[in-house]
């Protein structure tokens, strides 16, 4: 059979599944009070667990509250490395004993508390968080992630040596990626002499980012480029390196722009200089905003889903969310593409010589 | 008033779809004109693009 044919009766067979357990729930939510306050407040509960990070690793979990999965460690500074194992928070419903310190955990945040789970607040807000260094669900995808980049990088470089100059394997499509990254965004913004050694940074946050954003939107996958720590991690290296591969004609550009009057000389400096922040946080903003709303509408509607227990709603938005996860995977390759295109247009503004102009 | 909030959603994203389509149209005038650097023209409208969705997004989570 032709590949099309496979993929228009995979697409029926799933739509005909998830529609029709959607249609089963009806019977098993009977014990709520309220139909609809309860399917919402299940629904509220799978978004804010699928989008917020998490101390434990929870694969499945059934309506009687039990969870497939496992505890991850947690490893905190509080006068000292504690590391314990998340299991003793319960799901945040209890206080982690550990030693003589308590640690409760609130809206998947650690904070230090007394005995009986109290912390100090301050307008209805906990006040004492501990220094939070634990492995969560996001650092185990990030790692996953940078261990299949490695695999999958390696073999296309062990090939060059093995197949005499033509790849084999996954390189074979990696290697064209590779070469539009090195020709179209590297070396037509930087220019021949300075493009080396930016390329690996710009590889590495083309794959990582794209890679993320395509775990994210399978099953059992983590939010993490909708997170703001990790995009705003990666806008700090893109900062961090436009600052100290900078040339002296990118200062000069910031605090004394050539070719102006003086008076406007004056004015654009502290324009300028808030800039060079500026840049790195739209970075930030741009990639987070994209992942986590985009996360945010197709869970809402594949909830929407189970709201309307009717033959009609459930396919239709079935139908609309299966369209947005295809938008959705192209919005992750773009991001990726832009957050590496701006990037490198920062590295040309910085690495770029007065007799360019 | 809580519902100010919404009204200005609404003005972001008149004012993102105003500045991406503007964008979008003048790149197909432009690629009309000259097919031939069709591809520099869309690598321009991407960015171009994408730099205003993100402050779009960025006005969007302030209200």
């Amino acid at each position: 059979m032709k590949i099309g044919n496979y993929l228009k009766i995979l697409f029926f067979s799933l739509f005909l599944t998830v529609t029709a357990s959607a249609q089963h729930g009806e019977e098993s939510s009977k014990e709520e009070a309220h139909q609809p306050e309860g399917i919402r407040a299940q629904i509220e509960e799978v978004k804010k667990h699928h989008l917020a990070d998490s101390h434990d690793f929870i694969l499945v979990s059934t309506k009687e509250g039990k969870h497939v999965g496992f505890p991850l460690p947690v490893i905190i500074w509080d006068n000292g490395l504690k590391v314990f194992s998340s299991s003793k928070f319960h799901h945040g419903e209890e206080v982690a004993v550990v030693g003589e310190n308590h640690y409760k955990l609130i809206h998947h945040k650690i904070y230090k508390s007394d005995a009986n789970g109290n912390v100090t607040e301050e307008h209805g807000h906990p006040i004492n968080p501990v220094l939070d260094f634990s492995i969560t669900r996001n650092v185990v995808f990030i790692i996953f992630a940078g261990l299949l980049l490695f695999l999958a990088f390696r073999s296309l470089a062990k090939s060059y040596g093995k197949n005499n100059g033509i790849p084999t394997g996954i390189g074979r499509f990696l290697e064209p990626i590779v070469l539009y990254i090195r020709d179209e965004i590297a070396i037509a913004n930087i220019g021949e002499k300075h493009y080396k050694k930016y390329m690996p940074y710009l590889l590495t946050v083309f794959f990582f980012i794209w890679l993320l954003n395509l775990l994210g939107l399978t099953p059992l996958g983590a939010n993490v480029t909708g997170n703001l720590a990790v995009t705003a991690a990666l806008a700090l290296v893109t900062y961090l390196i436009t600052t100290f591969t900078a040339k002296k004609d990118y200062w000069k550009h910031i605090f004394w722009m050539p070719g102006v009057p003086l008076p406007m000389k004056i004015v654009l400096a502290p324009i300028e200089l808030m800039g060079t922040i500026i840049k790195p946080f739209s970075l930030m903003i741009r990639l987070y905003a994209n992942m986590f709303a985009g996360h945010v509408v197709l869970m809402s509607i594949l909830g929407l889903m189970f709201i309307y227990k009717s033959w009609i709603g459930s396919p239709l938005s079935f139908g609309l969310a299966f369209f947005l996860g295809v938008l959705e995977l192209l919005v992750a390759a773009l991001q990726a593409y832009v957050f590496t295109m701006l990037s490198a247009l920062y590295f040309a503004s910085a690495s770029e010589e007065h007799s360019d102009h | 008033m809580e519902g100010l909030n919404y009204i200005g959603a609404g003005l972001i994203v008149i004012g993102a779809g105003l500045g991406i389509g503007k964008i979008g149209g003048s790149a197909m005038e432009a690629i009309a004109r000259q097919p031939e650097a069709s591809g520099k023209i869309q690598v321009a409208m991407i960015i171009a693009a994408a730099l205003i969705e993100g402050i779009g997004f960025a006005a969007l989570f302030a209200a």
